[in-house]
């Protein structure tokens, strides 16, 4: 593909949502009119410092930001070569990065005077933040979970419950993560009057994916600012996981117009690549498409009917990936790259021994490229990779891979 | 220039009824039934007929149009065949317009400039894209209106008067009004705030509006087709195609006379 580098990798989109060819409104007309209003109100709450003051404020002292920049010593010793750094989004409250955006949208929910919000929820990382801001909140909370899902993920099903939240299965299709996205949809039709949509990740129809990047863009401010008080200068490279894409988006969106940060993406390749249709690869194995809302990259088969992902991780089995990523990825500021189900398995056992922390499976990902990388990049060579999640939820899934019985 | 759409619309005025529009889904339960099922539906009393192209993610679909194309897409249906079968349909005729009902993606794959294309030639009339809201007609809806083909748009509830010059901008054949907010086949319209919708919404077009989503019966008819130009029914008949089916999911000899028996008696309340 011939393209024109832009001056900016960071103004996009444009006032139709889209990013390139990628991104758009593609949604039912009953939703046009409350995405446009949605839309309008984010843009005032961006443009008022008293949304931005209050957010902050939550982000410190609810969700317990900013999260450290740790150097992760022994995993730098072992691997030999560059030093590693984790951005430790994981020790936010409730265990993982998606706390960030939930809080974001609710706060937007509230000056909307929306007071029942949905969500979808694949690992069930986002459906337990977004329970636990409708507790803070006290606002009624449905969360659709694919029926698959909630069988893998039984201890976050609990959390939600715990919260307050009504958890209910997507029965349809593949019962997974696009299943949950489709009945949350379904939902949003249905309640237009007084729902809101909390949307986990960097995808769905405009305004969505800027939205979830500005509120996720937090973790790459923050970077920025740690690494240069720590070693004075900016990061050699960024590696973080893919499912739909937003941890990832919030920690390279600050850095896009960096052009010396080299910026890694991993996406799970699930029981590899070759297998076609047995990994979560959006970008590797899929090609542009149109489905949530967005025109991305899609895992699907000739005829234009969608493949589940598969993937160890089921916060990244999604057969997208954010639009925005689509175009990074067209433009090569991004580099996207993938790790098998195997391969996160043992970076999550190496973190566990080596530097006492437990990662989700979907950060496993990401340290599995970095294991594959950091032995070849010279010592001084400063590598950040995102820890999004802590693994508490997934020891299930594990232990039954290792045969351990609990 | 006038299609197919058209002048049926301008025929049933002229006979001073509503017309009924019968939507199934290409390939449910299989392909020789599901062929079997349309070719009868004119004669049941169907006045437009809208095909279901079947897609994995359905999202303004309720379950038993999500059930009928999983059912069409379990027995191969794909893109190429849908069109082919309207081909069949069209050999014996030629004058019921035939509107395709679907979702962006599998249209998108196939290449746009080739679909309409071969959707003209296999004998389609019009089309109606769920994920394509006015904000994208650069996509597929101006692309259609110029291979002379029609872009139903669906008008909802929320198409209030603010929104409604946007949404029918493009729009021709029919107008759709989706009589409750929500997805197929859920809920039962409203029928007082269909009429006044249905009013409202003509004050923004001349087409004929259709009104659908939930209707189930021949009295839900009736009432309808005393306001709008045409009474829409899915669900309904989808869900008479899954009643009759085996216990393993297989056509029978009833599945086909079951939609078309439904289909005659809500033509009846259409027409009285």
């Amino acid at each position: 593909m011939n393209v024109k580098t832009p001056n900016s990798f960071r103004t996009g989109p444009d006032e139709n949502g889209l990013f390139g060819i990628y991104g758009g409104r593609f949604v039912a007309e009953t939703l046009m009119p409350l995405i446009l209003e949605l839309e309008q109100a984010y843009k005032d709450a961006k443009a008022d410092r008293s949304f931005q003051a209050e957010l902050d404020d939550f982000l410190e002292h609810y969700v317990g930001r900013p999260s450290p920049l740790y150097f992760a010593e022994r995993m730098t010793e072992h691997l030999g070569g560059a030093k590693i750094y984790f951005k430790r989004d994981e020790l936010n409250h409730t265990g993982a990065h998606k706390i960030n955006n939930v809080m974001g949208q609710i706060l937007l929910a509230r000056r909307m005077g929306k007071k029942r919000i949905i969500a979808e929820t694949g690992a069930g990382q986002h459906g337990v933040a977004t329970a636990t801001a409708c507790a803070r909140f006290g606002l009624e909370c449905i969360v659709y979970m694919g029926e698959v899902d909630m069988e893998r993920q039984k201890p976050n099903v609990f959390r939600m419950k715990l919260l307050g939240a009504k958890v209910v299965p997507a029965k349809s299709g593949s019962r997974t993560l696009k299943d949950a996205l489709n009945e949350a949809l379904r939902d949003w039709v249905a309640n237009v009057e007084d729902t809101f949509y909390c949307i986990g990740t960097v995808a769905g129809p405009h305004p969505y994916p800027e939205m979830v990047r500005d509120f996720q863009s937090v973790i790459g401010r923050e970077t920025k600012e740690q690494m240069l008080k720590r070693e004075g200068r900016l990061p050699d490279s960024l590696v973080a996981a893919i499912g739909g894409g937003s941890n990832a988006m919030g920690l390279f969106h600050p850095f896009l117009d960096d052009k010396e940060v080299e910026i890694i993406g991993v996406e799970a390749a699930g029981l590899g690549l070759r297998t076609k249709t047995k990994h979560a690869a959006s970008i590797a194995g899929g090609r542009p498409g149109v489905l949530h809302g967005n025109r991305t990259y899609l895992l699907m088969d000739d005829d234009g009917q969608i493949i589940e992902g598969h993937s160890i991780s089921a916060g990244l089995d999604y057969p997208g990936i954010g639009p925005e990523h689509a175009w990074l990825h067209d433009m090569k500021r991004v580099e996207y790259v993938s790790a098998t189900d195997k391969e996160a398995l043992e970076a999550f056992q190496l973190c566990c021994r080596l530097e006492g922390i437990i990662p989700a499976l979907e950060p496993s990902h990401a340290l599995a490229h970095v294991m594959k990388i950091a032995p070849q990049r010279p010592k001084d060579h400063l590598m950040v990779m995102n820890m999004c999640g802590r693994g508490d939820k997934d020891i299930f899934t594990v232990a039954e891979i290792l045969g351990a019985k609990l | 220039m006038t299609t197919r759409i058209d002048r049926r619309f301008a025929a049933l005025k002229q006979e001073g009824r509503a017309a009924l529009v019968t939507f199934v889904t290409a390939g449910d339960p299989d392909y020789e039934t599901s062929l079997k099922i349309i070719t009868g539906l004119p004669k049941a009393g169907a006045d437009v007929i809208e095909i279901g192209m079947p897609f994995t993610d359905p999202m303004a679909d309720g379950p038993a149009i999500q059930a009928a194309g999983l059912r069409a897409l379990a027995a191969g249906q794909t893109m190429k065949k849908t069109l082919k079968l309207i081909k069949e349909f069209r050999k014996a005729d030629q004058d019921t317009p035939i509107v395709l009902m679907g979702y962006y993606n599998p249209i998108y794959v196939y290449g746009v400039p080739k679909f309409l294309k071969d959707a003209k030639a296999a004998g389609a009339d019009g089309f109606i894209i769920v994920d394509l809201p006015p904000e994208e007609d650069g996509e597929f809806c101006i692309p259609a209106l110029e291979a002379g083909m029609n872009f139903i748009r669906l008008a909802t509830p929320t198409t209030d008067d603010h929104r409604a010059p946007t949404v029918f901008r493009n729009t021709s054949g029919f107008v759709y009004y989706v009589s409750v907010l929500g997805i197929t086949g859920t809920k039962a319209p409203d029928l007082k705030s269909v009429k006044a919708n249905v009013n409202r919404l003509r004050k923004h077009t001349p087409l004929p509006i259709c009104v659908g989503f939930g209707v189930k019966s021949a009295e839900q008819a009736r009432a309808i087709a005393k306001d709008a130009d045409g009474v829409v029914v899915g669900s309904a008949l989808v869900s008479a195609v899954e009643k009759s089916l085996t216990k393993a999911g297989k056509p029978t000899s009833k599945t086909a006379k079951a939609v078309h028996a439904l289909v005659a008696e809500i033509a009846q309340g259409v027409r009285s």
